[in-house]
């Protein structure tokens, strides 16, 4: 596989941010090795602060530097980002519509042999239910550096999951994204994949197996599940009608979710959702754990077939 | 201005807060009385006296930042804007009800002179220290004051926002506990006793200063010895009673969170204005 883990992208992205603009910050939670931040801790140390294992003053101290005009990206886990901090960044970042990043390597089942206590299955879903948030999930190492590009300019909350291990590149180096604005891999009529994050390979894959049996597929990389590009899931929704969501997260409340409100309230379409099945996961192999969950080309294509008889 | 002078005309000051205090939460029908009065005599100082604030520019960048860690006693932090004029008097009639800029708990989106919004205790403190280390990152002169609640103390995040203070050698942070020994089910030393607050400041490598919250000559004294750079942060844990000037809400638990009816109003104001 030719790939590098979308942790490392943020690392790169970040230095690179900081490089340019003074006020942008790194607020680190003793976690910064492992969520690469050390090069910016060396080379920008007055651009950042350390508060040690806790993660709620983490983004307490986020948002009073914040306040002062300070670009703060909290940089962390996404178990710990999402949920020991949930209420942090509801109260004072995004109640007070502050400029802080919630930053988070370790989504969904990438950090596979650390097992369920740092996977994270509900994280994006929980920040989505926020008032004033932006979440996304990058696919690859390259949209990871340009997504987390586009979220330093925007003026507000935005959580960006990475994944632990290396995933395969999908895009050319010089390929743009644009926040809330899906990437359109495949273009087809029969039937619609939404996927986003690191499985994006899986779905291609899928995707090309659905092609070899001589269907015509539509790929969509909806990075952004918030806010949902509503004309991309409308056009699909008109022109096609036959949905597969594919996600490394629960099936409650993620990316699946958010496709699935559209499609009711516009009361046409079918939607099937792959993605965790409202289960924890284990120490074991990456593979495995999205094996049980039926996160598969396989049961994608199985899926699609089904839908299309 | 001596310091006699001074403490005499905050004093005059605090019982001002307290009326507005008690004629909003009044008004509004609900509130929290008690830890606004305890506050008062605080308030008074670091509005009339300590903080370097600019009313008609209420984002000023120099400015010395307040952040009330304990929300839900906005009246008095109301109080002492509206005293100060960041908005109209009148303004103070409107607490709690639909579109006003003083929201159940303070916000900064639409109240002029709020520096953050806050109301989950534990949580204020930590947003003051990221206000304290910007300031000290951009080598500005402004000082960050924030008020704590002892019963709020009990959150474990005041404790991770005290260490972050005590490495980053914020002597420009001065935490004032509001150490009224009430909260909202009952006393602290019932519902969890908060222990020898000074020590645990000081333990934590704060410099701490123990006074009686409501004498003013004490107050002004112990925020003049806050001023002294040097790389480490201040706390003034003052001692208080909730529900400080009215009699029959003086360490009454109930007055945690109860608005005053008409005629405890006229008694509650006969009381403060004839202190």
């Amino acid at each position: 596989m030719s790939g590098k883990a979308t942790r490392d992208a943020y690392g790169e992205a970040i230095l690179e941010l900081g490089k340019a603009n003074p006020d942008i910050y790194v607020v680190d939670a003793d976690i910064g090795k492992s969520c690469k931040t050390v090069p910016f801790f060396e080379q920008l140390p007055n651009q950042h602060v350390n508060v040690g294992i806790a993660e709620q003053n983490c983004c307490g101290v986020a948002a009073g530097l914040a306040t002062t005009g300070k670009i703060p990206f909290v940089t962390t886990y996404a178990v710990f980002g999402s949920m020991r901090m949930v209420e942090q960044i509801r109260q004072e970042v995004c109640y007070p519509k502050l400029n802080v990043k919630i930053a988070c390597s370790h989504g969904g089942f990438t950090p596979a042999s650390d097992g369920a206590s740092h996977q994270a299955i509900e994280d994006m879903g929980i920040l989505r239910t926020i008032p004033g948030m932006t979440v996304v999930m990058p696919a690859d190492y390259y949209s990871a550096k340009k997504l987390v590009k586009a979220a330093a300019e925007i003026k507000g909350a935005v959580y960006l999951r990475f994944t632990r291990d290396p995933i395969p590149f999908i895009y050319p180096e010089d390929a743009e994204f644009e926040i809330g604005k899906a990437v359109k891999l495949k273009d087809g009529k029969d039937i619609a994949i939404i996927a986003n994050g690191d499985i994006m390979s899986v779905a291609l894959k899928a995707a090309e197996e659905l092609e070899a049996k001589g269907y015509s597929v539509k790929l969509l990389d909806m990075h952004t599940i918030k806010p949902l590009d509503m004309a991309a899931v409308n056009d699909v929704i008109d022109n096609i009608g036959k949905i597969i969501t594919v996600e490394d997260h629960n099936i409650l409340n993620g990316l699946g979710s958010a496709v699935c409100e559209v499609v009711a309230e516009k009361g046409k379409g079918i939607v099937k959702r792959v993605g965790i099945q409202d289960k924890f996961g284990e120490s074991a192999p990456y593979e495995y754990l999205l094996g049980v969950n039926g996160i598969t080309v396989e049961n994608i294509v199985n899926s699609a077939l089904e839908m299309l008889k | 201005m001596n310091n006699k002078e001074k403490a005499n005309m905050l004093r005059g000051k605090a019982r001002e807060l307290r009326v507005t205090a008690l004629k909003m939460i009044h008004k509004a029908g609900s509130g929290h009385p008690g830890g606004s009065l305890s506050a008062a005599d605080f308030m008074a100082a670091l509005y009339f006296d300590e903080m370097n604030i600019r009313p008609e520019e209420p984002k000023w960048a120099d400015r010395d930042r307040f952040v009330l860690s304990k929300g839900h006693v906005c009246p008095i932090l109301y109080s002492s804007l509206a005293l100060k004029g960041y908005f109209p008097y009148e303004t103070i009639y409107t607490l709690r009800v639909q579109g006003s800029i003083l929201q159940g708990h303070p916000d900064m989106k639409v109240c002029p002179g709020v520096d953050i919004s806050t109301g989950s205790l534990g949580q204020g403190l930590s947003t003051a220290v990221g206000m304290a280390i910007a300031g000290k990152r951009d080598n500005k002169d402004y000082r960050v004051f924030c008020l704590v609640g002892d019963g709020e103390s009990q959150e474990g995040q005041i404790w991770e926002a005290v260490m972050t203070a005590v490495k980053y050698k914020l002597d420009n942070l001065v935490i004032i506990v509001d150490n009224n020994n009430l909260q909202n089910d009952n006393t602290c030393d019932v519902v969890m006793p908060t222990g020898d607050l000074k020590g645990k400041f000081q333990a934590f490598g704060c410099e701490t200063q123990g006074i009686d919250g409501h004498n003013m000559d004490e107050i002004v004294e112990a925020l003049a010895n806050a001023r002294e750079k040097n790389g480490i942060p201040k706390v003034i844990v003052g001692k208080t009673v909730k529900g400080k000037g009215v009699s029959f809400m003086e360490n009454v638990v109930l007055w945690h969170g109860m608005a005053p009816n008409d005629e405890q109003l006229a008694i509650a104001l006969k009381e403060v204005e004839g202190e």
